[in-house]
């Protein structure tokens, strides 16, 4: 079950903790790979120590700095370009927080994650679905956040990019549906990565409190539940999200 | 016939998957060549590419069948 042999994945933020975990899961199932990112080494550097385990030539590497709107509206094509084949998955992972109270906010903080967020998703989204509708296949697995749908003090402009990435979806899914084309969303709790790394300890700790599950989340948590929504098994799923969070959000 | 009209029936044959002998210039695309409004929003999108045309969306909300799309092309490619 699950297997996606012969499936092209494109994982933006491939480079990132959750990102690189979401690339080895699809691989080990038989995907191939392409992963995006910013920092070219690191994403190299991430390809050959998950193809050092095999199936090396089932990873390629596409930077692409989703900031730049032309960059965003080219890594479609650049990553089908690099894999030989059309693309069969879409992970939108990356993403970025500008945390501060709103009072605090600058307008640069809120538009720079909107468009890295919300923005970039949905140029990809647009550039998959013309040959996803054409070829009848496909799944866009887009990446959010439990504060899409809590909301969390200090991250108005991170819960509203996300909240309308949820949105996003579920209008994609309903256009994308008839042609047998995908759309949910997952919605990650606390995750220990060098995004979360940067709260405050005791902030963490009432975190872990709030958990029922008693800890934070690993990447590894994340990476199984994008297989199923990639897999031809989750073909009766789409417009929904996925909250793996430990409990935190029972949504 | 037409150039335009010819390449106009190509992509609605190539597209809707129909055959070339239904695709008569009255033929509305959604009740007589079975497209749903996905389909005729790839269409529009085909005819743009093929013709470097910019069709905006009220445009193509008015274009419902072969000759329709035939019609607007060729004003455009005239003016």
């Amino acid at each position: 079950m699950f297997r996606l042999d012969g499936k092209v994945a494109l994982v933006t933020g491939a480079s990132g903790g959750i990102g690189r975990e979401i690339v080895r899961a699809l691989h080990a199932q038989g995907a191939t790979v392409v992963l995006s990112g910013t920092r070219q080494a690191v994403l190299e550097e991430v390809a050959a120590s998950i193809g050092a385990e095999g199936g090396a030539d089932r990873l390629h590497v596409c930077p692409a700095d989703l900031s730049d709107a032309t960059a965003a509206d080219a890594l479609v094509a650049a990553a089908e370009e690099k894999a030989g084949a059309p693309l069969s998955i879409l992970v939108n992972n990356a993403g970025l927080t500008r945390d501060t109270l709103a009072i605090r906010m600058k307008d640069e903080d809120w538009s720079r994650v909107l468009d890295v967020d919300l923005a970039a998703p949905f140029r990809l989204c647009r550039a998959a679905l013309k040959g996803m509708l054409r070829r009848r296949a496909g799944r866009i697995i887009n990446i959010a956040s439990v504060v899409g749908v809590t909301g969390n003090a200090g991250q108005a402009n991170y819960a509203a990019a996300k909240a309308g990435m949820i949105g996003m979806g579920k209008s994609l899914a309903q256009e994308a549906g008839s042609r047998g084309v995908t759309v949910n969303t997952l919605a990650p709790g606390f995750i220990q990565t060098a995004m979360t790394d940067v709260l405050p300890e005791a902030q963490k700790e009432k975190l872990v409190g709030s958990i029922p599950l008693g800890r934070m989340g690993q990447p590894g948590d994340i990476a199984p539940a994008v297989v199923y929504l990639a897999s031809d098994e989750a073909g009766w799923v789409t417009g929904a999200t996925l909250h793996v969070n430990g409990g935190m959000a029972m949504v | 016939m037409s150039e335009i009209a010819d390449k106009v029936k190509k992509i609605v044959v190539e597209h809707l998957g129909v055959d070339e002998s239904k695709v008569t210039p009255d033929a509305s695309f959604i009740d007589d060549l079975g497209a749903d409004s996905l389909d005729t929003v790839e269409l529009v999108m085909a005819f743009e590419e093929a013709f470097s045309v910019e069709i905006p969306e009220d445009a193509a909300e008015k274009i419902t069948t072969v000759k329709d799309a035939i019609d607007y092309i060729e004003k455009q490619k005239a003016a």
